[in-house]
């Protein structure tokens, strides 16, 4: 990252940083604020029409589960917008970074308080491109752009993916609104659409929230800075996946479909991610795949339908969101200090940054669920809700065994491997950071203490809340510090004994059972990248072919399909409607139809282009004096006024142009086929109108315009009150159109010809 | 191109033209015309003067770049749909001023007029840039 030493630019970073902070704290304790009522069980709603006609309301609802969601992402905003004003101090493009990050935040509040599905997905997307802004921050640098196109082409391929399970579901006959669903009387397993609708949805769920198969980008996130990696990749975008996971539960939940495949999908997610956390070096890269692991967790837990497995996910999530935030913020610390987050290249560093190791210690303990923390009593809670199961409690107790024993093992990792040891660092001088940037971590690495030691009140205040939001079947189930002698205590020491083991024989199992997985020829990143250059390739030879610079080529195109796709429904007898047996129009008339094909033929045989562009007016006019002839003097006007206009820039653009020599004409054969394709197309349209004429027409509109043009819209001319009024929608994107052509235009003009 | 008639007639016949264009713009609610014919018939006005005087005299005539006058035109129809929510209705709707039954002014007129700038203003830009060329 580009940090200068300007002392103005530092000055202002910290101001626009103390600045941006007063947002999420704001926000952060309006939601305090609210939090009494919430958990008594109040659900505050705010409804405003915005489209009733695609049933789109702004339609937001703060329950247990959107209260959760809310603390993290102002709690954790609000510390990370701290940090990033010493992080960033002195960088370039402070405020574009701390825009990013608040309207980042803004949507992602909104994404978790939307009671609206359409609205959701709004949200959604924003959240989407604002990742993307943040990951590829770093503009400069090429791994930057490419890693942020490729969480945006996964995660927005996702998006369309819900996008289509959100169409489908309305299209099933359910409500956009969410909050309907907890009391249907029947749930969608049944209806035929169902699994198309699960599989939409969960793809968008799975891209979000780095399932496998879709986990590499997250990794490929890290280029992000390191508090946008823990704000985004750790406590909040990441999680969306999770969050509409359990919204769509009560409505979708309930089949074997749903728990087959998240759990399955879920699992390998995990065991995967932690597997690839205890290979690599950068710190940063660690933490990702052990978020990976934690989503592949919550979703593991997701898949269930008891009480104790939502209240696990629902757990695991706060405890994941405190240990993850704090660890990510604590290793941006050391790189900041040190000037390596690589384990290679640092250790010892308790000494001269022992805050900093106090809040990763905290952290990493929490992580690894050490009795007293609140990490253990996620894990208790998480094999209390895995053996309650009714369809997989094995799969789900010995997936998530062996994910926490490797989790307990990187959490050493983190822990031991850069603050002991001798001293070593890639800076000389290593000293504390500011006191910014080591709140954050220790306020969050305090509270996984803190929680753990009053289970009582965060499973009331918090956890509760948020499960019968999406769970309101009544059943309690309390968090506590210790449950008695049972197989979920026994599992918990498996695990914290397990994962010593892995932490010392760490290296041999990377080297044995994980890197010859990663050195596979193929896997999803490779699939990702491969199938991505086929596209390029495709769409270059594609484009090649398409637009190959000939005028002549393209307008060959146009017609020959105009032809195929009119021509081709009149070959199933259409042609019968045709009459020939209609008698002559009137002479003045048909003196206008042998004008114009007398003016088309001087086009055609024309030698000079003066000459051709003024048989073109002449085609123009007399078409135009057609439309006034029948009683159309609007569109006669109109045309009249194109056609001219039309002609003039024909002749501005054509007469700067070389004379036309005959040895450059097309040659005789090619120029008989452009003069049978335009006889095609024009016989097709004739035979097609002279068809129209023949069907009798709808006059409901015609009627309804007559009848309200002058009592509703106050003008007598029923086209132009059409136009400004009845369809004024239309014509404002016309407007726009206009003006963004005319513009392109001018460029194109303007551009310096190539040699 | 120097011609003493087609200089001569086009100082006549601009001024006529734009008058007519006005006429064009203002009668369109109630007669033919309205903002995108007026701002053809405008167009060509500004086009035969470009053509006889050059492209200088027309952008010395109407003072503002044409990209400005699309843009007066599109803020003003964007304004114009927008007059409607401050009235509780959904936008678009055609808000009337004076008297109940024969009202002389609303925001489908101004719409009009942005219709009638933005268009002349895509004409102009062409227009000068290809005369420029």
């Amino acid at each position: 990252m580009a940090i200068t030493d300007n002392e103005a630019d530092s000055r202002w970073c910290n101001r626009i940083g103390m600045l941006a902070t007063i947002v999420p704290a704001v926000l952060f304790i309006l939601w305090c604020v609210c939090w009494p009522e919430i958990v008594k069980g109040r659900v505050l709603v705010a409804d405003i029409p915005w489209m009733p006609s695609f049933d789109l309301s702004l339609r937001f609802r703060l329950d247990g589960l959107s209260l959760l969601f809310g603390l993290i992402v102002t709690g954790i905003g609000t510390l990370v917008c701290i940090y990033s004003a010493a992080y960033l101090s002195g960088h370039r493009h402070c405020g574009r970074y701390f825009f990013y990050l608040l309207a980042f935040m803004l949507s992602m509040l909104g994404l978790v308080t939307a009671d609206n599905l359409l609205l959701l997905f709004l949200f959604w997307e924003a959240t989407t491109i604002f990742s993307y802004l943040l990951i590829s921050f770093d503009h400069e640098s090429p791994t930057a752009r490419e890693n942020g196109r490729q969480s945006l082409l996964i995660t927005a391929a996702g998006g369309l993916a819900l996008l289509l399970g959100i169409l489908l579901l309305k299209g099933a006959g359910y409500s956009y609104v969410i909050s309907s669903w907890t009391d249907l009387s029947e749930p969608v397993s049944g209806h035929p659409l169902y699994p198309y609708i699960l599989g939409a949805i969960l793809l968008g769920a799975m891209t979000k929230s780095a399932q496998i198969p879709f986990h590499f980008w997250l990794p490929n996130a890290m280029s992000a800075p390191t508090p946008i990696s823990a704000f985004l990749h750790a406590a909040t975008m990441v999680k969306a996946g999770i969050y509409l996971l359990m919204r769509c539960h009560p409505l979708l939940g309930d089949s074997h479909l749903w728990t087959v495949s998240l759990a399955t999908i879920g699992g390998i997610t995990a065991v995967w991610g932690a597997a690839q956390a205890i290979g690599p070096r950068d710190l940063k890269r660690v933490l990702a795949y052990t978020t990976m692991m934690a989503l592949g967790i919550l979703t593991l837990f997701l898949a269930g339908r008891s009480t104790a497995a939502l209240t696990a996910a629902v757990t695991f999530l706060l405890v994941h969101a405190l240990y993850k935030a704090a660890l990510f913020l604590a290793v941006g610390s050391i790189d900041h200090q040190a000037g390596s987050r690589n384990l290679n290249e640092i250790s010892g560093l308790r000494r001269t940054m022992p805050l900093t190791a106090l809040a990763v210690g905290a952290a990493a303990l929490s992580m690894s669920g050490f009795p007293l923390f609140f990490g253990f009593i996620g894990k208790e809670i998480m094999y209390a809700g895995a053996l309650a199961e009714e369809l997989i409690p094995l799969l789900a107790a010995s997936t998530a065994l062996v994910a926490n024993s490797l989790m307990t093992a990187v959490a050493a990792v983190l822990a031991i491997g850069p603050f002991t040891g001798p001293f070593k660092a890639i800076r000389q001088q290593v000293v504390e950071a500011p006191w910014t940037m080591w709140l954050g971590p220790l306020l969050l690495g305090g509270l996984g203490i803190l929680f753990g030691l009053i289970p009582g009140w965060v499973s009331r205040a918090l956890v509760e809340p948020a499960v019968n939001a999406f769970h309101p079947n009544g059943e309690e189930v309390r968090l506590a510090l210790f449950h008695g002698f049972n197989l979920p205590l026994v599992l918990s020491m498996l695990t914290l004994s397990f994962g010593i083991g892995a932490y010392l024989l760490r290296d041999r199992l990377h080297r044995v059972l994980i890197a010859p997985l990663t050195g596979l020829p193929f896997g999803a990143e490779k699939g990702y990248y491969g199938s991505l250059n086929r596209f390029m390739k495709g769409s270059g030879t594609l484009t090649e072919a398409l637009q190959n610079g000939s005028l002549h080529f393209y307008l060959a195109v146009i017609i020959g399909a105009l032809i195929v796709a009119v021509g081709w429904p009149l070959t199933g007898g259409v042609l019968g409607w045709v009459d020939f047996s209609s008698p002559l129009p009137d002479p003045a008339v048909l003196a206008l139809l042998v004008f114009i094909a007398a003016a088309a033929l001087v086009v055609v045989t024309a030698r000079k282009r003066l000459a051709a562009i003024g048989g073109l007016g002449g085609i123009g006019g007399g078409v135009a004096l057609l439309f006034l002839s029948y009683g159309a003097p609007d569109i006669a006007l109109t045309q009249l006024m194109v056609e001219t206009l039309t002609i003039i820039f024909v002749s501005l653009a054509m007469l700067r142009l070389p004379a036309i020599e005959r040895s450059r004409l097309r040659p005789p054969r090619r120029r008989l086929g452009d003069g049978l394709l335009s006889l095609a197309a024009g016989t097709l349209l004739a035979l097609l109108l002279m068809g129209i004429g023949r069907v009798s027409l709808d006059r409901s509109l015609t009627a309804f315009f007559e009848a309200n043009s002058y009592l509703a819209a106050h003008g007598r001319n029923i086209v132009n009150v059409i136009l400004v009024d009845f369809r004024s929608f239309d014509t404002l994107g016309e407007i726009i159109v206009v003006v963004l052509a005319a513009w392109a235009a001018v460029t194109l003009i303007r551009k310096p010809m190539e040699p | 191109m120097h011609s003493i008639i087609l200089k001569t007639a086009t100082r006549l016949m601009v001024g006529l033209i734009l008058v007519f264009a006005v006429y064009l713009l203002l009668r369109g609610h109630h007669e033919p015309g309205g903002g995108f014919s007026a701002a053809l018939v405008a167009g060509t006005g500004f086009a035969l003067l470009a053509i006889a005087e050059g492209p200088g005299t027309v952008r010395a005539a109407i003072r503002l770049r044409s990209t400005t006058i699309s843009l007066l035109g599109l803020g003003l129809a964007v304004a114009a749909s927008l007059t409607a929510l401050f009235t509780g209705q959904p936008l678009l709707t055609g808000i009337w001023w004076g008297a109940e039954a024969k009202p002389w002014i609303g925001t489908p007129i101004l719409f009009d007029v942005g219709v009638f700038l933005a268009v002349l203003g895509a004409i102009l830009s062409v227009l000068l840039a290809l005369e420029e060329f």
